[in-house]
């Protein structure tokens, strides 16, 4: 037994047992589609193909369709990958990090995160192979392979290399890790399967799950070690994107604060994006017990933390451009406050820097409205972000005479338009075929508690504890 | 019981296990005699060191005359400050002693910076326990804080030598490098340094000072509060308020601290090699401090443990310190790389500077390397098992390690820019260092005296003393 103290909140509210875990979460894969959720995929798959037909168009005809030009090369294409990149790191954080500090809070919202963090990888990863223009050989080109063109070897100094080491092996560990923690929720689902499709593939999903102690035991060491493995994965990937930048002698791209902070950002994006999702799905698949309003507030102030980790530096990078008194560093940064850009930059400083503050008032940060605007707002904040530190570090170069503007082309629009399509579709399908909270970790926090600790919690409704628990109002300080 | 390792008493089950949590600390005699060898050895090494520097020994004097032939030096063209010019050019008579003192400057404000960091941790890993709900930790919280007891020293210390010294420490001070012509307004002076001129707005004296005296007063406020209100906890058994208010107090506090360690970073080291700069370099210390502070909380409470003090430290407990000295040091091995390579990719002069003078100095090099050493590759190797973070044995040796080898990141990061070609590690450094741990330790014990080591009423004890 562990004791957990009067001052923490319960993690599970509602006085839910075993077999509520069970029927609660079975139930949403179980039953039949309801009509919110097939209006929810079809306005996704609609997205999807419109943005589709563009994506196809732009691989047909070549990037030329792309607003890109001469000075600023890189626009939407790399922004849209550093996003989904960023937006990945929640997933990996909250399930290794956060297990390997013991935050029991996870287990309510680590499936639904994890799937988040693989939907995310694969549309990041979309934007390297689609920008090579002839995708079907870039793939393989980016890989390290002896090829039969002569001895054209990758670039094993440039750090565009490195993220392709750095995402595929995160893909990777990411599904691992994501495939084993589903291993005992299907075996449950088999069990509970009356008609032989679903016996059929959740059992082969299962791979054999009996739920003897050994089989418990390998599953145990297999989640640890894998979380100790993704701890420095997650950590590696973002700071190889971030290298993407930082190794250059681009103002406003090389500085040394890049790596960590490019990892507070994208924890900060992640956390954001697993807010919107499981507010949803909280909503749809009625889940307030489980994920409740303490989680909403730990993962608020975690979006606070990160947050103000990026505004500072930010401000740091905007101090020391001055104080190193480099004139391209100093004109840089100006450029991006009072230049052509700064509705980007101002909408950054809004969204990432201003708006996050506001959750230091637990009004706000326990109000499921507030939190699902400013969730929504984070996001467009962090593309800003990117927007920022590549656009408008690009156009002024060092050639004034190469100075352009860029203006994105409805082909920009639509191909990021397609990845979010994508991004929604996948989430949708996971949504309904899988269990959306870990049940099997969920059961394993529902008894680390004690009676005297029922007692000090007011979320629990009285007529759920037994008679001698019971509280009345004023004892609770 | 002295050290005898805890075996796993089962302590959830068998609820006869009570711990005193009356138990206070008694800075014992022999307690004393620990901490006054320490002492009393550093002052023998220190005064046998500066000794040893007073009358001229050490060939390190000879070569300042080099430093004029470094190719790209970190303050501009003529970064030889004019204590040095005259050495170089009085030649004898009386280098020494100008060299000596600069050396002892220069190791008092290491120690200082090492020391001031150490004390902030206390109070930074202390809010962080309650802002995080950290349960775990609640036995050892005034173990925690007691580090802050060292920084009202400090913050004299600090005052005092900044006062004293400089125009020894920090090259930006001397007047003459933002006038643009000499005294008769017509001639250019040789000396006028243009980046340095345009950097004034943040580095000079007066507002340096505000800084730093802003800083340790509202540390220090924090620190007062901190301890007092804990100590209030101790006589309101069954309520809250005190917990809750440490928690709102402990999220201004890290909102404040990571502003303010930043800038310190800035001010009392990043600044010393004037023209150079790094944005990580905030986080770069601050991640030094802070292994530094964990590896000596560490170490604290193992001996309070093994003097028969905090019996319900148990194992889990060392574990979970000996993760954060793991973790942390791999952190800081992070930073450290990040910027490293950063600045060796893009290989800008103005940056690749500050590596440039570690590693082109035969004084420095080796020790640049041994750094990476201390500080990554023994903890990372000595800690990695699980089994290793629980023993106090091995606990013991790495974080001594490890807090050596910060002191040694300090030492690069500031003797290199005040001293360049004189810098030594001798008996005067090592010395100076023993004499500040012994006088952290004094006060340290003094401070853990006059509170009851365990904070009994803090609502998450029961959770760190059943903490498995």
């Amino acid at each position: 037994m562990q004791l957990v103290s009067k001052v923490r909140e319960p993690l599970i509210t509602g006085g839910k047992t075993y077999s509520d875990i069970t029927n609660d979460i079975c139930k949403c894969v179980e039953d039949a589609p309801n009509k919110r959720w097939l209006a929810a995929l079809t306005a996704s798959v609609i997205t999807l193909a419109a943005g589709g037909y563009y994506m196809g168009d732009m691989l047909w005809n070549g990037i030329g369709k792309w607003g890109l030009n001469k000075t600023v090369q890189w626009a939407w294409d790399i922004t849209n990958f550093v996003w989904w990149v960023g937006i990945g790191h929640a997933g990996t954080l909250i399930s290794a990090i956060l297990l390997l500090f013991r935050q029991k809070w996870r287990t309510s919202i680590n499936r639904a995160a994890e799937a988040m963090t693989i939907f995310a990888v694969i549309c990041a990863a979309l934007w390297p192979v689609v920008h090579m223009g002839r995708p079907w050989v870039g793939i393989y080109w980016a890989l390290p392979l002896p090829n039969t063109f002569g001895s054209l070897w990758v670039n094993f100094n440039s750090p565009l290399l490195w993220d392709v080491f750095a995402i595929s092996t995160y893909f990777s560990v990411s599904c691992l890790f994501w495939f084993i923690g589903l291993i005992p929720d299907f075996a449950t689902i088999r069990d509970r399967a009356i008609t032989p499709i679903p016996r059929l593939i959740y059992g082969m999903l299962s791979l054999g799950f009996d739920g003897s102690a050994k089989t418990w035991m390998h599953y145990e060491a297999v989640s640890l070690i894998l979380a100790g493995l993704s701890t420095p994965l997650v950590l590696s990937v973002h700071t190889i994107v971030s290298f993407d930048f930082a190794t250059s002698v681009i103002p406003g791209w090389h500085t040394t604060i890049f790596p960590p902070y490019f990892v507070a950002g994208a924890i900060f994006s992640g956390f954001a994006m697993v807010l919107t999702l499981m507010l949803v799905t909280r909503h749809t698949y009625k889940l307030k017990d489980y994920i409740t309003m303490e989680h909403i507030e730990m993962m608020n102030l975690i979006i606070t933390v990160t947050g103000s980790i990026v505004g500072i530096a930010y401000i740091t990078e905007f101090f020391i451009a001055w104080y190193s008194n480099v004139p391209y560093e100093q004109y840089c940064f100006i450029n991006r406050m009072g230049g052509q850009y700064w509705w980007a930059y101002w909408s950054m400083m809004a969204c990432n820097v201003i708006s996050p503050q506001l959750f230091y008032i637990k009004k706000i940060r326990t109000s499921i409205t507030m939190t699902f605007v400013l969730s929504i707002v984070v996001n467009i904040g962090m593309w800003f972000e990117r927007f920022v530190i590549i656009v408008t570090s690009l156009h002024r170069d060092y050639l004034p005479s190469s100075w352009l503007y860029f203006t994105p082309t409805i082909h920009d629009i639509m191909c990021y338009v397609f990845s979010i399509g994508l991004f929604l579709t996948l989430f949708l399908m996971f949504a309904k075929f899988f269990p959306v909270v870990n049940m099997a970790e969920v059961k394993a926090i529902l008894k680390s508690s004690n009676p005297s600790v029922y007692k000090g919690r007011m979320t629990i409704k009285n007529e759920h504890v037994p008679e001698k628990d019971r509280v009345l109002e004023k004892e609770y300080i | 019981m002295a050290s005898t390792q805890h075996e796993h008493h089962d302590l959830h089950d068998t609820h006869d296990v009570h711990y005193n949590l009356d138990e206070r600390f008694e800075f014992s005699s022999k307690i004393k005699k620990d901490v006054f060898t320490i002492l009393g050895i550093g002052i023998v090494l220190f005064v046998i060191g500066l000794i040893l520097s007073m009358i001229g020994g050490g060939h390190h004097h000879a070569s300042i005359e080099n430093a004029d032939n470094l190719v790209v030096s970190i303050n501009g063209g003529h970064e030889v400050n004019p204590v040095q010019n005259e050495q170089g050019a009085g030649h004898g008579s009386h280098h020494g002693a100008i060299g000596w003192l600069q050396r002892l400057y220069a190791n008092l404000w290491l120690n200082n910076v090492f020391f001031t960091g150490i004390s902030l941790i206390g109070i930074f890993f202390f809010a962080i326990q309650y802002v995080a709900s950290a349960g775990w930790s609640a036995g050892i919280i005034r173990v925690i804080i007691s580090l802050s007891r060292f920084l009202p020293y400090m913050a004299v210390m600090m005052l005092g030598v900044f006062l004293l010294a400089h125009h020894d420490l920090f090259h930006w001070t001397h007047h003459y490098l933002y006038e643009k012509f000499l005294a008769d307004g017509v001639t250019p002076n040789p000396e006028y340094d243009p980046i340095i001129n345009g950097k004034k707005g943040f580095l000079n004296i007066p507002f340096f000072l505000f800084r730093m005296i802003v800083f340790f007063g509202i540390w220090l406020f924090f620190a007062y509060v901190f301890r007092s209100e804990s100590a209030k906890e101790d006589l309101e058994n069954g309520s809250t308020v005190r917990y809750r208010r440490l928690v709102r107090f402990s999220a201004f506090f890290i909102v404040f601290f990571a502003i303010s360690s930043a800038i310190s970073a800035w001010d009392w080291v990043m600044s010393i090699d004037t023209h150079w700069y790094s944005t990580m370099f905030g986080w770069y210390v601050f991640a030094s401090w802070f292994v530094t502070g964990v590896a000596l909380i560490t170490m604290l409470i193992i001996h309070l443990k093994e003097w028969g003090y905090l019996q319900f430290v148990n194992e889990a407990h060392l574990h979970d310190l000996g993760k954060f000295v793991f973790g942390f040091s791999i952190f800081w091995t992070y930073i450290w790389f990040s910027q490293f390579l950063l600045i060796y990719y893009a290989n800008i002069p103005e940056e690749t500077v500050y590596f440039f003078e570690r590693l082109s100095r035969d004084q420095y090099a080796p020790l640049f390397f041994l750094n990476i050493f201390l500080n990554f590759v023994f903890p990372f190797l000595g800690l990695m098992t699980r089994d290793s973070k629980r023993k106090m044995r091995i606990l013991k040796i790495v974080c001594t390690i490890v807090i050596i080898g910060h002191w040694l990141d300090f030492y690069l990061m500031i003797t290199p820019g005040t001293l360049k070609d004189a810098g030594n590690l001798g008996l005067l450094e090592i010395g100076l260092a023993m004499i500040y741990l012994g006088a952290f330790l004094y006060v340290v014990f003094q401070g853990l005296q006059k509170l009851p080591l365990i904070p009994k009423n803090h609502p998450m004890l029961e959770e760190s003393l059943h903490h498995h």
